[in-house]
């Protein structure tokens, strides 16, 4: 790195060291790769989208049952992940202005801030997986839902076949929704890597931007995923 | 060693073919136009795998009586003709291989946006190609293309789960291109080339590239949910577990239709280049051949519903569906009324890619207008699963789609190898894929209205179809032929092929002004655009010596 402090701020636009060659400017390699992520970011809107759907018509067409399904979730551990993701989004911000204003040791605390939380997040759901593995409420061979009754309908019991589907939509959702939170792991080490050996600076820092992107979208995802699927018609 | 070739060689300058040789420079190109050829190659492949089976099917129906195979390979026959040809074929046929080579050109840049990716999207559509091949060479599908549930969750015992990975896989390397095309043509573009000035070949492909991006997602997300369906015995799609079934064909076709447009979006593009060069005439209705190709992508959502006419929707849904698949029909037209328009008065040449045109423009005006017959709720409740159906989608993904990737083939030809290929030989297989084609899938038209239902191996009970299905086998071997023929003179071209100019057809736009083949960068210099698309007015016509013609 000593050399491309020795170099004037001129040359160092023209040449950059992260200018791929097949990129005019610095500017347009950043704009090509936030549109890139945009428009990734839109597939995964309708990759989640046809989950949503089928959610919509199921919670339609079986209501009491799912609000039954719903009310067996932990909402406490629900609300908890949905804190810690808020808290990483802001974390992922810090780290963003870290390196646009080259501070070096806030961006690296604030990637391993984030990843912890990440963590953190994955934790508290395998918790909650684990519950439901115990209590029988994983789709399948052993899957067992019977005499719980409907929220606010006293004797009406919930049919075990429509709360099964409940409970696969759950597991589809949030178990994809895990899967790209640990793909945001894995792009967050990348990042904390690249940080380490100080490649970011004021002028470069597209990486950290794009990053940050897709680990909104993941946590806008969950912000969605946790109305939906935790919060069906519970009363105090 | 060979002593020496037909035709003495000059020193050949650097392109993009001889820079590197050896496998990995291959394996590992990021180059767009390197990427191209080895899509050309693999979907080649599987262009004849899955014509084999189109062969073996047409064999079977020969006679009335289930002779040549039983119900269940032919079942097999038809689900895997159908799996491989619009997911490893027709989909990534004109974006994959004509896309990738002649969008960075004809925007004016180096490289599509993201190398590496495009790179990917060729691995994962191989992956998923392997995948594929494994579960066919296994045992195969059985539920038809459409691997409607509850048959294909809880019933069939083939491979869905695997047909379903490949296919998923693919799909990825689909939303990867598309994402590519659409960065590229947003932030690559040369200075000076606006986006009015953009050749209608890339408005088709950016159209293209959203259906790509917006639609593949949900049928990934659907073959997720079959697959756990299958696998755990749950019940989102089966009714006697609680599920819809109706919801599997509704996700299905979200995609499902719309892929329609990912087939014949690209043709059309193609066909554009091709007739504005051959007519030699600017396009009639620039902006409106351009905006159609948009409102094709975006009616091309609204629509697929009217798959489903007899499966149960409301009649009102219904409605609504066949209207809105009657409003689809407009873009599509107004694209006919103007290449028709921009050929009245042009000075037409007759050369190869324009007979693929002239080929496309009759048999996508038959299938689009037997498109309405089913887009009508009568009609279609009438011929719904009869052959005039599959008639109907085989004028549109084969007369249109392949039409126009043959013609483009030709058309960029002496662009992507350097080489002229046989014009006599090109004109000759031209009028073979014609009539083949019309031998093969006219008298399936007249089957399917007197009520020959599809996917049937034994019409025995129904003898009297027999003179109309000879006729249609005869076709199909005729068809083979013409598509092997150009396999043939291409590679021979390769070789023996007269080397050719930079612009053998004095054709407008960015990809003619470089070398052929070009450079790996593309362009000597960067290019400026100061010109409008389809200059043909200040362009002369292509002097007789200098047209690829070996006479």
């Amino acid at each position: 790195m000593p050399d491309s402090t020795l170099v004037g701020l001129h040359h160092e636009e023209e040449h950059h060291p992260e200018l791929l060659h097949h990129f005019a400017t610095a500017e347009q390699q950043r704009d090509a790769a936030s549109l890139g992520m945009w428009v990734f970011l839109g597939t995964e809107v309708m990759f989640f989208g046809g989950l949503f759907c089928a959610y919509l018509v199921y919670r339609h067409w079986y209501f009491p049952d799912f609000a039954a399904a719903s009310k067996s979730i932990d909402a406490t551990m629900g609300a908890t992940n949905t804190a810690v993701l808020i808290c990483s989004s802001l974390t992922v911000v810090l780290a963003l202005w870290a390196a646009q204003t080259a501070r070096r040791t806030l961006l690296i605390g604030s990637l391993i801030l984030t990843m912890l939380l990440g963590v953190t997040f994955l934790g508290i759901k395998g918790k909650e997986y684990k519950d439901k593995f115990e209590e029988h409420h994983v789709p399948g061979a052993s899957f067992s839902f019977s005499g719980v009754p409907v929220p606010g309908h006293p004797g009406q019991y919930a049919n075990p076949r429509h709360a099964q589907i409940f409970f696969t939509l759950y597991f589809v959702m949030t178990g994809l929704h895990a899967l790209h939170m640990i793909i945001g792991l894995g792009i967050f080490s990348w990042l904390l890597t690249m940080a380490w050996k100080g490649r970011f600076t004021p002028e470069y820092h597209t990486p950290i931007e794009i990053g940050g992107l897709y680990w909104h979208f993941v946590d806008i995802i969950w912000i969605y995923l946790f109305p939906l699927l935790y919060l069906i018609d519970r009363h105090p | 060693m060979k002593m020496s070739p037909a035709i003495p060689q000059p020193v050949e300058r650097e392109n993009y073919l001889n820079k590197e040789y050896g496998v990995w420079s291959w394996l590992l190109t990021t180059d767009h136009k390197r990427i191209a050829l080895l899509y050309l190659v693999s979907i080649t492949f599987f262009f004849f795998i899955g014509g084999f089976f189109a062969l073996l099917i047409r064999l079977e129906l020969l006679t009335p009586a289930g002779d040549l195979v039983q119900a269940d390979t032919y079942n097999k026959l038809f689900t895997m003709h159908g799996m491989i040809m619009v997911f490893f074929f027709l989909i990534p046929s004109i974006p994959a291989v004509l896309g990738n080579f002649l969008v960075p050109l004809m925007v004016g840049a180096k490289d599509l946006a993201f190398p590496r990716i495009n790179l990917l999207s060729w691995y994962l559509y191989i992956i998923g190609g392997a995948l594929m091949l494994h579960c066919v060479l296994t045992g195969g599908v059985d539920t038809g293309w459409t691997f409607y549930a509850p048959f294909s969750t809880s019933f069939t015992n083939t491979k869905i789960v695997e047909a379903g990975i490949a296919i998923f896989i693919a799909g990825f390397s689909s939303i990867l291109t598309g994402l590519n095309f659409v960065v590229t043509i947003h932030r690559m573009r040369a200075p000076g080339m606006t986006w009015s000035r953009l050749p209608l070949f890339i408005w088709a492909h950016y159209a293209t590239s959203i259906i790509q991006l917006l639609g593949t997602p949900v049928i990934a997300v659907t073959i997720v949910l079959v697959a756990a369906e299958r696998a755990l015995h749950l019940g989102i799609f089966d009714p006697k577990l609680g599920g819809d079934p109706l919801l599997f064909q509704h996700l299905f076709w979200f995609y499902s239709h719309p892929a329609v447009y990912i087939m014949i979006l690209p043709a059309m593009g193609v066909i554009t280049e091709i007739i504005a060069c051959f007519a030699r005439k600017r396009i009639f209705g620039y902006s409106f051949v351009a905006f159609s190709s948009i409102a094709i992508a975006v009616f091309g959502f609204l629509v697929w519903a009217h798959h489903m006419f007899v499966a149960g929707i409301s009649v009102y849904s219904a409605l609504v569906f066949s209207f809105l698949s009657y409003a689809v029909a407009l873009p599509s037209a107004v694209k006919v009324f103007n290449w028709t328009a921009t050929l009245y008065k042009g000075s037409i040449h007759y050369d190869a890619p324009m007979l693929y045109a002239f080929g496309f423009l009759g048999l996508f005006t038959m299938g689009g207008l037997t498109g309405l017959f089913l887009a009508a709720l009568g009609i279609d409740v009438h011929v719904t699963d009869t052959y005039f159906v599959v008639a109907h989608f085989h004028y549109i993904m084969v007369g249109g789609a392949v039409m126009g990737y043959l013609g483009g083939m030709h058309f960029w030809w002496p662009k992507i190898s350097g080489r002229l290929y046989p014009e006599g030989w090109a004109r000759l297989a031209a009028l073979i894929v014609f009539i083949g084609f019309n031998l093969t899938f006219f008298p399936q038209f007249v089957l399917g209205y007197m009520g020959m239902p599809r996917r049937y191996y034994d019409y025995s009970h129904m003898p009297e179809f027999q003179v109309l299905n000879v006729l249609s086998t005869a076709g199909s071997t005729v068809l083979g032929i013409g598509y092997l023929l150009p396999m043939v003179y291409f590679l021979w071209s390769m070789r023996y092929g007269k080397p050719a100019s930079d612009n053998p057809w004095n054709a407008a736009g960015l990809e003619w002004k470089t070398t052929s083949p070009p450079p790996t960068f593309n362009f000597d210099e960067e290019p400026v655009v100061t010109w409008e698309a389809y200059n043909y007015d200040e362009l002369d016509a292509p002097h007789p010596q200098e047209v690829p013609v070996a006479r």
